[in-house]
């Protein structure tokens, strides 16, 4: 349904009523603005010295090695979570019990434990073991960011894509066995690719989330791009203050940009999909991905795609 | 095995404190949801570019980047004293609302066409469209996602722990610096949160249960 239809067209009377309302709403979030930003500038944080900050070469360079932290982790962890995802989602849906039970308990302890947990844990784990492990310098941080990141998108990635097999029609699945196609080759070359296809949008959606919550390697005292810019603001004093504001800004600037710019690729991926006459349908981008539903399975058999969304 | 028995209170504390987040900023999300979502489909266009800007703009900021903001830059704006539990219910509450107006808004169009037709044609207003009309038969179809986005957020609670909140992932930090066994806290820490996250879709499975239609 369109929004239009909860209004009629308006006639000249809404029309002035909404050209009020218009200038009241947009006067009200201008107000709020107003007020924040002269609040901000009255305790000197938007006094040019704090902005000059961004003109030293160290403060650009911590600035571009935390993005390049966050990148590097996103892209190990997105590799990894992805290969974790396919194993778990073919274990959950093997023909073999115990396998199966592992599988699904694997998924279901890790979707319901919230990942800042995990993480911790995983890190604490390290550190004592460190020596046995043998993880030097900042190894620690990271593998435990990874490996957290890794099982918990592994673990919803793999119930996106069990919900793109089960929504693979059964026809495929039979005609595959009929011409004598094992068990594997029926897995590999017949469901997960149009599962894949089918669920591309809500597979790229969870990376965004994964992107996200690199951010958690903050509390891990990881260096990635909001450790880093926490860091600068707290050792950096410009007249007396710290420059939390600006810093905050510019890292959420890069943040929001990155994250939109996988987004916009799943909505892209969504469009291309919605083209093809061919195939199973694609999930919608925006929603999916049941990430906190700890018991809620995702079912994409009777439903095109899962419902549901959080992060 | 004795760290719960020994750390009861700090266990329920813990356990209280993550409730206390969850349900303040569940109610929080839920009423800036709803509004928003009513934002977006108003025949106003600059509410319905907040609307839009709000989603985005919280649906791609990490959660953790808001506690920032929530703590380093809320308290130079308004009071500086404010307590960490009201930033961290303002961090998260702001974060799921983007969710829950976004579930709300995909309910609004669940609804069917003629509703809010007829609604119109008997001379209801916008607002009385959507307040008596297309709301309450939204709910039925919003319940589901919201179940998710509050167990959502009572994982992302955790969060706040590292913001000096008392919650539980407050608690196994506190015990594991004690030098207690990382694998017993962690274990009963999921315990914790699987009791939550199980009490909520099961209140929420009841409520869809209590509000199907008989067909």
């Amino acid at each position: 349904m369109s929004s239009s239809v909860l209004y009629d067209a308006p006639g000249p009377k809404a029309r002035v009523r909404n050209r009020v309302y218009t200038v009241v709403g947009a006067l009200a979030v201008l107000a709020l603005i107003v007020f924040a930003v002269a609040r901000l500038a009255a305790k000197g944080q938007f006094a040019p010295e704090m902005w000059d900050i961004f003109n030293y070469a160290g403060v650009r360079t911590s600035i571009r090695n935390g993005v390049l932290t966050t990148l590097q982790v996103f892209a190990v962890a997105a590799v990894l979570s992805l290969l974790l995802g396919v194993l778990l989602a073919v274990g959950r849906l093997s023909d073999h019990k115990p396998v199966r039970w592992l599988a699904t308990g694997f998924i279901e302890l890790f979707r319901a434990v919230p990942l800042l947990i995990t993480i911790y844990v995983l890190w604490v784990l390290f550190l004592t073991y460190k020596s046995e492990l043998g993880f030097t310098g900042e190894g620690t941080q990271f593998w435990a960011l990874v490996i957290g990141l890794t099982v918990y998108n592994g673990s919803v990635q793999a119930e996106v894509l069990r919900a793109g097999i089960n929504s693979v029609p059964r026809g495929q699945r039979e005609a595959a066995y009929a011409i004598g196609m094992s068990k594997t080759q029926v897995m590999t070359s017949v469901l997960i690719p149009q599962a894949v296809r089918a669920m591309l949008p809500t597979i790229i959606s969870q990376l965004v989330v994964t992107l996200k919550d690199t951010s958690l390697g903050y509390v891990i005292t990881y260096q990635e791009l909001l450790f880093a810019i926490q860091q600068l603001a707290g050792n950096t004093v410009v007249n007396d203050e710290n420059p939390y504001v600006p810093m905050i800004i510019v890292g959420g600037a890069i943040y929001v940009a990155m994250c939109l710019l996988l987004s916009a690729l799943a909505n892209w991926i969504e469009r291309r999909g919605r083209r093809a006459k061919t195939g199973i349908a694609v999930a919608e981008a925006g929603q999916a991905v049941t990430a906190g539903d700890a018991m809620g399975p995702i079912d994409g058999a009777t439903t095109p795609g899962p419902v549901g969304k959080a992060d | 095995m004795n760290v719960l028995l020994d750390h009861l209170p700090q266990f329920r504390d813990g356990f209280l404190g993550t409730l206390a987040l969850t349900a303040a900023s569940g109610a929080l999300a839920l009423v800036l949801g709803i509004l928003i979502a009513g934002f977006r489909v108003s025949p106003v266009p600059p509410l319905r570019a907040f609307g839009t800007a709000w989603v985005t703009l919280l649906r791609n900021t990490p959660l953790t980047l808001l506690f920032l903001v929530a703590f380093f830059i809320i308290p130079q704006i308004f009071f500086p004293g404010t307590s960490p539990f009201v930033l961290a219910m303002l961090a998260l509450g702001f974060y799921t609302s983007s969710f829950v107006c976004e579930a709300v808004r995909s309910g609004i169009s669940t609804v069917p066409l003629g509703q809010a037709e007829a609604a119109r044609s008997i001379g209801m207003t916008f607002f009385q469209t959507l307040r008596m009309i297309v709301l309450p038969q939204a709910t039925r179809t919003v319940i589901p996602p919201l179940s998710s986005i509050f167990i959502a957020l009572t994982k992302n609670s955790a969060i706040a722990g590292a913001f000096s909140n008392t919650e539980l992932f407050n608690v196994s930090k506190l015990l594991s610096d004690k030098g207690f066994a990382i694998g017993w806290i962690f274990l009963w820490i999921a315990l914790a949160y699987l009791i939550i996250t199980f009490s909520i879709s099961g209140l929420f499975r009841l409520l869809e249960r209590r509000l199907e239609v008989a067909r």
